[in-house]
């Protein structure tokens, strides 16, 4: 087993490093965001109250038959989120973003050296940067279109289709990209195209009402900010990765100039 | 194309290399699917704001 204890190292590595450079990120560019939408979602959970359920209840009078679930969904989460445990806000709060973050990293990281490894593995800093630049695309860029960075409070589809629709389009792109990458052909290059293009035609899950509390500004700020940041992140991901494996597998760094 | 000698573990059968690493993605898939995509309460309130920070469906 040294090989899956060889990634796994290299990606220990990897996922530490970048992930906590992530959640130092996160600390002054999304989260303040997040708490400035759960003031919102508050807001709106309490003092509205009142006048914000003549809505729902009129959906609900309308959709009773085909789906009757969004609209007491909507009405329970903020509810849900009290009742769960939760870290308390401060240090405790960041501690836990940083540990998530780390052991997210570490998860991607796995997925990129076990990927990169099939392709003959990331032998030095530049390749990480285009295997991370590869990463950002598959899992930000890609099911950032569809599903664009959502704070606390916005209007969203059922949770399991939009998490399948993620996961679709995350392997359609990953596996587009592959084949335009190392397979020099022209239709399969067509082919990539269409796979990548393919879940945007499908379309991800829309919500049953675009209605919510957050202003349009503030959540263009945070798909700014998750966008940019999840690039840091990938970046330094390849580029640790490319280190760290130099590194370790003893090779001089030229042996292979070409990502591809 | 000296790719095998820089890759980690070319020393090992191309069959069990390829059972490997395809382990390893397996784990970091998991991995993912424990912090990004759990339905658990408890999980989804820790891992809060990185998953929003990272675009995870959620809520």
């Amino acid at each position: 087993m040294s090989v899956f204890r060889n990634v796994v190292f290299v990606a220990a590595i990897a996922g530490l490093l970048a992930g906590i450079v992530l959640a130092c990120l996160q600390a002054y560019a999304t989260v303040p965001l997040i708490l400035k939408a759960e003031v919102y979602e508050q807001a709106a959970g309490g003092h509205e109250h009142a006048a914000a359920p003549a809505a729902p209840a009129a959906d609900a009078g309308s959709n009773a038959m085909s789906s009757a679930a969004p609209a007491p969904a909507a009405a329970a989460a903020p509810a849900e989120e009290e009742e769960g445990w939760a870290p308390a806000d401060g240090v405790e709060r960041f501690s836990f973003n940083v540990l998530s973050n780390v052991v997210t990293g570490i998860g991607f990281a796995l997925i990129l050296v076990a990927f990169s490894e099939f392709a003959g593995g990331i032998g030095n800093w530049r390749q990480g940067v285009f295997w991370g630049l590869a990463g950002f695309a598959v899992f930000t860029l890609a099911p950032g279109l569809g599903l664009p960075p959502e704070l606390p409070a916005m209007p969203a589809a059922e949770l399991l289709p939009r998490q399948v629709w993620w996961i679709s389009t995350v392997a359609a792109t990953a596996i587009g990209l592959a084949l335009i990458a190392f397979r020099r052909s022209l239709p399969l290059t067509v082919l990539a195209i269409v796979l990548i293009v393919a879940p945007h035609v499908v379309g991800a899950p829309q919500p049953e009402s675009y209605d919510t509390p957050i202003p349009e500004g503030l959540h263009h700020q945070f798909v700014v900010a998750v966008t940019l940041t999840n690039l840091v992140f990938w970046v330094v991901l390849g580029v640790v990765v490319g280190v760290v494996r130099g590194r370790f597998t003893g090779q001089s760094a030229s042996l292979r100039d070409s990502f591809a | 194309m000296n790719t095998a000698s820089v890759s980690i573990g070319a020393s090992a059968s191309s069959q069990s290399r390829f059972l490997q690493l395809a382990l390893a993605g397996l784990l970091g898939i998991f991995v993912i699917g424990f912090t990004g995509f759990s339905h658990i309460e408890a999980v989804h309130n820790a891992a809060h704001d990185a998953r929003h920070s990272m675009a995870f469906p959620c809520h």
